[in-house]
């Protein structure tokens, strides 16, 4: 138990004041969001990610937004286990046609007001995979999208990017 | 009984001497002899002696390495890769035009069922004999009487505006006023990949999990027909996103040893630190998750992190944090700076430190040790009939890992020792991925140490037509095959990539069994298969 406690005490937390790498607006945007957030989620974002189709790279980068150094939660946005507790729809993959009727079905059960954010190249545009017979491409091209995250696969960065956008739209 | 063609008894003879050669002096003779693919020995048979086959070999004690389909000309190929002792043959046989059944291999080779079925459902192949009927990678977007891998299929199909679900699936089921059954998925509560899971349980008590896979099938083997290297090195990059670096290896090789080509010295030393740094990726992560799935918040924190920092440093030496697009045909895309080379060092010392000091945190939490130590155990004798691959096999007993028992380059010029465990629980799966990581950490530095100056890709040229050989390589969930061959004209005619969780995703139908709903999703991460690798 020292070591633990000595080795939390020495890491300590690493949690990263949003510096913008490239874009010296977001961390005003990220205050601006958060105030969004908060008088329109009562100060939570509940995210559904769905994977409609991905090669899984896209999940790999937005289950980073759950380690320290990004903590998305900390803006208020937080992922969730059912379609019913969500505000947004985080789609990847081109959309697999055996995940067609499963995306639609998550779509249904997520209450009003709801938002689709289509995440990666192939969600996108469909990517590497455009549409085929097993695939339908774009998510676009089977529910409405509200915003797009190109990338493949965006990066936290990005992501964090791409969803502060989403609603600082006026 | 028919009399038996005197040719059939030639080629019987033939293969009981190329299965008898496996790990003997003698394969070595075959192969310069006869005709090879890759490194495996060829062995064309009648497809009469399909089921004789594998009956020989598995009393040969071979493993069942991969199988798939072709068709050239209208008639159906079928293949399928043996393995002894580090030796591969490569049985093939010609169905008769218009013929389209063949006996199965399943029958002596359990993990042969699912590759099976997938060319059943994509070549329309009937394997006679075979224990299950069920479709498999076949949903509803496509007709039962409809085979997308054939050469009159058009790739983009006959699809409906609205593909329906995959309803009536004939799963398992028991009856008794005990029994729950429980559907999950596809669309699962954690951030990952679609699939679903169809538990039989007693109380909490798991009896029987059926699996069901093919959610995200997006027809990778119909994409890469009429592909050009390039852009076949893209897709495989994306066969499934952990493992990019994997993928595009074993099929950029298969198109590279099918055109003669030879990566130059520094691009292979540079895949190696490819590879290596996404099995150490790959492997902290699962630590990592491994930990959060017990609640241990503080070992997700701690590896989480550490993956981070890692991925972050791919991004500043070699331009992508998970290296996608970095291996292409003819070598590779990203160079080691200078720069690079001089801060890798200081890094892997700085990870192997923590590791040293995070072991004993691990090694001595109580509930985390209470929840991994003797859940999903595997037994030895499961994992070799299943043909299970990479840590899984190796936390299970099974001493195979390619990159030492059957050496590619550079490996051939390195020191590989596969940690082996014999316990088969989610506790040997975890730790032998952390010794895992201090090997790669160590190869990674042998490599950097012995790397060559001068160019890092190869000048490409078309093949030969028809030309074709195999990949192999060992990704960081175990051996990836990769089968390749092309058309006259330098395209790509027909690509089969095997993810090692083709074999390891059945091992945890059994893995779970008497264990408790609640340990599933440790279970299930300990094994951690990829369900786009597996669907393609």
């Amino acid at each position: 138990m020292n070591k633990l406690l000595s080795k939390i005490a020495r890491v300590g937390i690493v949690t990263e004041k949003f510096k913008p790498l490239t874009d010296p607006e977001l961390e005003k945007l990220g205050a601006e969001i958060k105030a969004v957030i908060d008088r329109r989620f009562a100060g939570s974002l509940a995210i559904r990610q769905v994977d409609a189709g991905s090669c899984n790279a896209c999940e790999l980068e937005i289950a980073a937004l759950g380690n320290p150094f990004y903590d998305a939660e900390r803006f208020g946005i937080h992922f969730v286990a059912s379609p019913r507790h969500a505000d947004v729809l985080l789609v990847t993959g081109p959309v697999s046609r055996h995940m067609q009727a499963a995306l639609l079905a998550t779509y249904e059960a997520t209450p009003e007001p709801k938002w689709v954010v289509a995440v990666g190249t192939c969600a996108a545009d469909g990517g590497e995979f455009g549409s085929n017979y097993a695939s339908c491409g774009a998510v676009g091209n089977v529910l409405k999208v509200d915003a797009v995250i190109r990338g493949c696969p965006p990066t936290p960065t990005e992501l964090i990017r791409g969803l502060l956008s989403l609603f600082a739209k006026p | 009984m028919n009399a038996v063609p005197s040719s059939n008894l030639k080629a019987q003879d033939r293969l009981a001497s190329c299965l008898l050669s496996l790990g003997t002096a003698g394969f070595a003779a075959l192969k310069s002899a006869g005709s090879t693919l890759g490194p495996a020995l060829l062995c064309v048979i009648p497809s009469e002696n399909w089921a004789g086959a594998a009956e020989l070999a598995a009393a040969g004690d071979c493993r069942w390495a991969a199988g798939w389909a072709d068709e050239q000309g209208g008639a159906a190929i079928v293949h399928a890769l043996l393995e002894k002792a580090g030796d591969y043959l490569l049985l093939r046989t010609q169905l008769p035009p218009g013929c389209n059944e063949l006996a199965s291999q399943t029958p002596y080779f359990p993990g042969a069922a699912r590759p099976e079925r997938h060319a059943r459902d994509l070549f329309g192949l009937d394997f006679l004999g075979h224990p299950d009927s069920r479709r498999w990678v076949r949903h509803q977007a496509w007709d039962e009487r409809s085979f997308p891998l054939r050469e009159n299929f058009p790739l983009s199909g006959h699809p409906q505006p609205l593909t329906p679900p995959d309803r009536h699936y004939a799963f398992a089921s028991a009856r008794g006023d005990e029994v729950n059954e429980i559907p999950v998925g596809p669309v699962h509560a954690g951030i990952i990949e679609p699939g679903h899971f169809r538990f039989l349980a007693v109380g909490e008590t798991v009896l029987n999990l059926e699996e069901r896979l093919g959610y995200v099938h997006k027809g990778i083997e119909k994409l890469a027909v009429g592909r050009d290297p390039e852009s076949l090195a893209r897709l495989a990059g994306r066969i499934s996103g952990d493992t990019t670096v994997g993928h595009a290896w074993a099929a950029c090789q298969a198109m590279e040893r099918a055109s003669g080509i030879e990566p130059p010295p520094r691009a292979l030393w540079l895949r190696a630190i490819f590879a290596e740094r996404e099995r150490v990726a790959n492997h902290l992560n699962d630590i990592g998750m491994i930990c959060n799935d017990t609640a241990f918040a503080f070992g997700y924190y701690q590896f989480s992190r550490l993956r981070e920092l890692w991925l972050r440093d791919n991004l500043r030496w070699f331009g992508h944090r998970l290296l996608m697009d970095r291996v292409v045909p003819g070598g590779v895309a990203a160079d080691l700076t200078a720069e690079a080379a001089a801060a890798m060092p200081a890094a892997i010392a700085s990870l192997k430190r923590e590791l040293d000091e995070l072991k004993p945190i691990l090694d001595s939490g109580p509930i985390f040790q209470d929840r991994v130590v003797a859940a999903g155990i595997l037994p030895e004798s499961t994992a070799r009939a299943l043909g299970c691959l990479g840590y899984v096999g190796r936390a299970s007993g099974i001493d195979w890992d390619l990159r030492e028992q059957s050496p590619y380059a550079p490996y051939d010029r390195l020191e590989v020792h596969a940690a082996v465990r014999g316990e088969g629980d989610v506790a040997a799966r975890l730790y032998l991925r952390y010794a895992e990581v201090y090997a790669s950490l160590n190869l990674i530095e042998a490599c950097l140490g012995r790397i060559d100056d001068g160019p890092i890709r190869a000048g490409w040229h078309p093949p030969a037509e028809s030309a074709e050989s195999l990949g192999l390589v060992e990704g960081w969930r175990g051996e990836i095959t990769a089968y390749v061959r092309f058309d006259g004209k330098g395209r790509i005619a027909r690509f089969y990539p095997r993810d090692p969780s083709v074999f390891n995703w059945p091992a945890l139908e059994k893995l779970i069994l008497g264990n408790i709903v609640p340990d599933f999703p440790l279970c299930n991460k300990s094994v951690n298969g990829s369900y786009s690798g597996q669907d393609l």
